[in-house]
């Protein structure tokens, strides 16, 4: 039985019938998460994973000679209910924050098994179930008061901007030092008190870490917290001695901090330098935007530049969410369709809020995702676009980002729009974007303006459209 | 540290790896539906949350345990479904007018 022993926890006296049908579990989320990376079988995958979470359920709620039903049937049926109107009633622009707060609710699940476990035993565990339960209370906890700022960031009821606290890093360092103290005392010393210090000093340093960052780089954050909430899942696995709490969370975890490598290199940045430096931070010097002439366009003219175009492109951002203008502008690519202009779509990875933003919102507009661009697929395609619509994005097309080495953001992989005949940019003034860098792209002779909200720009050029 | 923790350990990092093999390669336009599917397979802490609700014992107990089971079961049920309504959107369309 020593192959079997892997999984056997030695602490638990679960039957091995019952480890098996963990072990599934834990392959049923790999097979899923494996197929929810092709856009064919994703959805398959994701009811397979939902398949392996049904079985560890059944089988934990079987195998365990549970007392208080009352207890747990309240917070199934509470959850489910919580759980299934969140995700069946919220609209599809508010799906960032929407799943940030999931993450959350997962990582505070984790820490309060921890505290479960400390309640039940009197905190009177040996060195190594100690850290494990240091970890899943501290982790937990980051998780989810870190995942809540970030959904007031998202929805708007705090600040997106970064904001910085005098002493930030300073304070944040000394807060880590607190809780990794007040651990070892608490495992050293089997005091309760001590843990739960450690639940307050990481739900304050979760609050701290993300509130400097500003919201153009939520998809590295919401990365990270998604793969904490897993590695919190996987020490409260080691905290009750379940291999399917390890294997999931492991798996998560490793997922999560993969999209967050690719988010943070899609920014030309490393993670740590998008915790602890704070775009905004870095100073750009005074934006001088008043005496450079733009060209300002009327709706007419650029209905015209559009209908008599072969090839246009469509580049959405953050603006375009903030707008809702997803089905204004499949609309208007409909009436090209019709004119047998071919538009397609390109999508800077960190565009929007959350890794695969304008992907969700464009699929909502029922544009076809085989016309959806990733960077290395449309940078080649500009030099033959004959129009380049830039619809609320800013420094994903800011040719700074290639040109000038003084730029905060150079050496960040931008969509080329400047390549093509003519960019259209639909934006609401001149203000510069989040980083407070000024775009030169707005200045080139190419590159007419409309200053407007995005949805009702795109309408306006969809009732010009008529005209042309 | 004893064999079982030992042994959980090398379930955990092998499985850490296979997460990294499984999904080093996802198209972009699958991020976000990634990312809420792999947030609900972390809620598979509900397991955690289900033992000590049910064997708990006495009235905090049962408080922290009701409160792991809800949260984690918002996690788990939430995440599923949103990550299946947002692939429902994901469905291949015709190219309808080209």
């Amino acid at each position: 039985m020593s192959g079997l022993f892997l999984l056997a926890q030695a602490e638990s006296n679960e039957g091995s019938v019952t480890l098996l049908l963990y072990l599934l579990a834990a392959v049923l989320f790999i097979i899923g998460l494996k197929q929810l990376a092709s856009p064919r079988t994703a959805r398959r995958g994701n009811m397979l994973a939902g398949v392996g979470m049904l079985i560890a359920i059944v089988v934990t709620l079987v195998e365990n000679d549970i007392a208080n039903w009352g207890t747990v049937v309240a917070g199934l049926l509470v959850g489910s209910a919580v759980g299934a109107y969140l995700a069946l009633r919220v609209n599809m622009t508010a799906m960032p924050e929407l799943v940030a707060a999931f993450n959350g609710f997962g990582g505070v699940a984790s820490a309060l098994v921890a505290l479960a476990e400390i309640e039940r035993t009197g905190s009177h565990f040996n060195v190594e179930t100690g850290v494990v339960v240091a970890l899943s209370l501290a982790v937990g906890s980051i998780t989810f008061s870190g995942s809540f700022v970030a959904f007031g960031k998202l929805n708007g009821s705090l600040p997106g901007r970064p904001v910085s606290l005098p002493g930030g890093k300073l304070l944040n360092a000394v807060l880590a030092a607190a809780a990794i103290a007040s651990s070892i005392w608490a495992i050293a010393a089997d005091n309760a008190l001590a843990f739960w210090l450690v639940v307050a000093i990481t739900l304050v340093l979760g609050v701290l870490a993300v509130i400097p960052i500003g919201g153009a780089d939520m998809p590295v954050v919401i990365s990270l917290l998604n793969s904490f909430s897993g590695v919190a899942a996987a020490m409260a696995g080691f905290v009750i001695g379940n291999s399917a709490l390890i294997i999931g969370g492991a798996l998560v975890g490793a997922a999560g901090l993969i999209l967050t490598l690719q988010m943070a290199e899609a920014m030309n940045r490393t993670i740590a330098n998008v915790l602890f430096s704070g775009f905004g931070a870095v100073s750009a010097g005074p934006v001088t935007t008043g005496d450079k002439p733009v060209k300002r366009a009327t709706p007419d003219d650029v209905a015209i530049a559009l209908a008599y175009a072969e090839n246009v492109i469509v580049v959405p951002g953050y603006g375009l969410a903030v707008a809702q203008a997803q089905h204004a502008v499949r609309e208007l690519a409909n009436l090209l369709e019709d004119r047998g202009v071919n538009v397609e779509y390109a999508i800077h990875p960190v565009a929007g809020r959350m890794p695969g933003h304008m992907n969700v919102l464009l699929a909502e507009a029922d544009v076809p995702y085989e016309q959806l661009l990733d960077l290395d697929q449309s940078n080649p395609r500009f030099p033959h676009t004959d129009v380049a619509l830039v619809i609320g994005a800013n420094d994903v097309v800011n040719p700074s980002a290639r040109d000038d080495e003084t730029s905060p953001i150079y050496g960040m992989p931008i969509l080329e729009v400047d390549h093509a005949t003519t960019v259209v940019v639909i934006k609401r003034s001149l203000s510069p974007g989040f980083a407070g860098i000024d775009n030169p792209l707005f200045y080139m002779d190419g590159t007419m303006m409309l200053f407007a909200d995005g949805k009702e720009a795109v309408q306006s050029v969809i009732d010009a459209m008529a005209d042309v | 540290m004893s064999v079982a923790f030992v042994s959980g350990i090398v379930v955990f990092v092998l499985a850490s790896f296979v997460g990294f093999e499984v999904i080093s390669k996802v198209p972009p336009t699958l991020h976000t539906p990634l990312m809420s599917g792999a947030n609900a397979i972390s809620g598979i802490t509900i397991v955690g949350a289900l033992i000590a609700a049910g064997v708990g014992k006495g009235t905090f107990a049962a408080i922290l345990g009701f409160l792991a089971v809800a949260s984690a079961t918002i996690n788990v049920v939430g995440g599923f479904l949103v990550t299946d309504r947002m692939l429902e959107m994901f469905k291949r369309k015709p190219r309808s007018r080209s």
